[in-house]
């Protein structure tokens, strides 16, 4: 097995709060994993961790080998923010091109990223002229420029409509097929039955860690939803 | 720093404000309405009109040049673009010095039309060359985007960022010899004076005012103003941060 992102012993404090706790987990090369949990899990804390703009207070991440944020991985890796982060006052190519330019990547490879996320007609459009799902496509977009061997991806699918929904994943499970290992946040259920692991945690804690198929085996469900909610409440039970 | 990212940053801070014409047409447009006014409050007398608008040429750039950048720094921190170019190649230097040479470059634009302005609809008369006037509005303005760049590491929002105006510029504007000539000042103020940035612009600008070549003091001065903004830049690369809590 070929682990891409490996996380050991990661300790997160925010204020006085401890929001991952000795955090344990390892991701497969050319894999998506879905990471899923309710809101305050720390979904978007461990995302950040993995990424290297998040303060950790212990334990490693290492990502393809290097530690998490060293300069070596800052064009190898795509990051989407949970918020669209665009810049609003430009067009949508504007943006792509400006984070192609950051990578090394060209024009060529910007307008490849655009079309991608179906975005061609929009590319001259200003972020603000565009609808929240644009937005948070154009976000997707600056992120997927240059090709990145690691995609780190908080809810890149919010809002969008079922279609879109697809054809995005559609481009994730291409990406991953050529090898790119891709960390995915989501709320939502089916897109969870599309990763190949899923990773379940709540208030810093895995729950879970295994294929979709495996989780609901588990719960001795066929609904991923309802294993989720049982594998919480076993949890529960076994912290009284 | 690297050459590629400094260029596409400073192509990405043009292209913002291209798109933002109202922005642009006030970088413009301001300082000349505020130079009318001047000129009709003293009834276009001179010299104190011309002494007076000489002295302008340094404050408007500064203070237009503060607020854009403080105001645009802290929009890259709070919609999450800071974050996710601190996990791009782009170094604090690239994107420091990005912002500091696009703002130069419109700061260069409008000392331009305020000097040309001065010179030639409100009678301003210096001994010394226009370029000079030019040369030391651009290297002020460069002066406040620094600072404007190191004030927005102490502002979490919009309103604390427009509030480091009246904290930062007004007491540098108070004491830069514009009220009240610094000589007459008592002596606290004065070394208060000394160790703010702006009275050596102030005092650039009048060196070329009175004197037809350049002065020693001129240079001293330009030499002041740089050396400033390169050690506010340096420091707000100090408190830009990869990791946050």
């Amino acid at each position: 097995m070929d682990i891409a992102i490996e996380v050991a012993g990661l300790t997160v404090r925010r204020g006085a709060r401890t929001v991952l706790q000795d955090f344990d987990c390892t991701l497969e090369r050319g894999r998506i994993t879905g990471l899923l949990g309710p809101s305050g899990a720390g979904k978007t804390t461990l995302i950040r961790a993995v990424v290297g703009v998040q303060k950790v207070a212990a334990g490693t991440v290492s990502v393809l080998g290097l530690p998490a944020g060293s300069a070596p991985l800052r064009n190898r890796i795509g990051y989407v923010t949970q918020a669209p982060s665009v810049y609003a006052d430009l067009t949508v190519a504007e943006n792509v091109r400006y984070f192609a330019a950051l990578v090394g990547a060209d024009h060529g490879a910007a307008d490849r990223a655009i079309e991608e996320v179906g975005l061609a007609d929009a590319r001259e459009q200003v972020v603000t002229t565009l609808s929240g799902g644009q937005r948070s496509r154009a976000s997707l977009a600056c992120a997927l420029v240059g090709d990145p061997e690691v995609l780190v991806l908080d809810e890149p699918t919010v809002g969008l409509d079922p279609v879109l929904r697809e054809e995005l994943w559609d481009a994730f499970r291409r990406r991953a097929e050529g090898g790119v290992t891709v960390l995915v946040s989501s709320h939502v259920m089916d897109e969870a039955n599309r990763c190949d692991r899923l990773l379940l945690i709540r208030e810093g804690q895995v729950i879970a860690a295994d294929t979709p198929v495996g989780v609901k085996a588990d719960a001795g469900t066929d609904d991923l939803d309802l294993a989720f909610l049982t594998l919480i409440r076993r949890s529960e039970e076994a912290v009284r | 720093m690297t050459a590629r990212i400094l260029s596409a940053t400073i192509v990405r801070v043009l292209q913002q404000l291209r798109h933002d014409h109202r922005t642009v047409g006030m970088i413009i447009a301001v300082p000349v309405v505020l130079m009318t006014l001047l000129y009709f409050m003293f009834d276009g007398e001179q010299p104190q009109v011309s002494g007076l608008i000489l002295i302008m040429l340094g404050i408007f750039p500064f203070i237009i040049m503060f607020l854009v950048t403080s105001i645009a720094m802290l929009r890259e921190r709070t919609t999450g673009t800071l974050e996710r170019l601190m996990t791009t190649p782009t170094g604090k230097l690239d994107l420091l010095f990005g912002y500091g040479i696009s703002f130069g470059s419109a700061a260069a634009v409008q000392a331009s039309v305020a000097a040309a302005c001065g010179y030639w609809l409100f009678g301003m008369q210096t001994a010394g060359a226009a370029y000079l006037v030019v040369v030391v509005a651009v290297l002020t303005a460069v002066l406040g985007v620094g600072i404007g760049l190191l004030g927005s590491a102490f502002a979490r929002t919009e309103f604390q960022a427009v509030q480091l105006l009246p904290i930062v510029v007004i007491p540098q504007i108070l004491l830069c010899g514009l009220f009240v000539p610094r000589e007459e000042m008592g002596t606290w103020l004065q070394v208060l004076s000394d160790l703010m940035p702006l009275t050596y612009a102030v005092d650039a600008l009048q060196q070329v005012g009175l004197h037809s070549e350049p002065t020693g003091q001129l240079w001293r001065d330009l030499a002041v103003i740089a050396g400033c903004a390169v050690l506010a830049m340096s420091l707000a690369a100090a408190t830009l941060r990869r990791r946050t809590d």
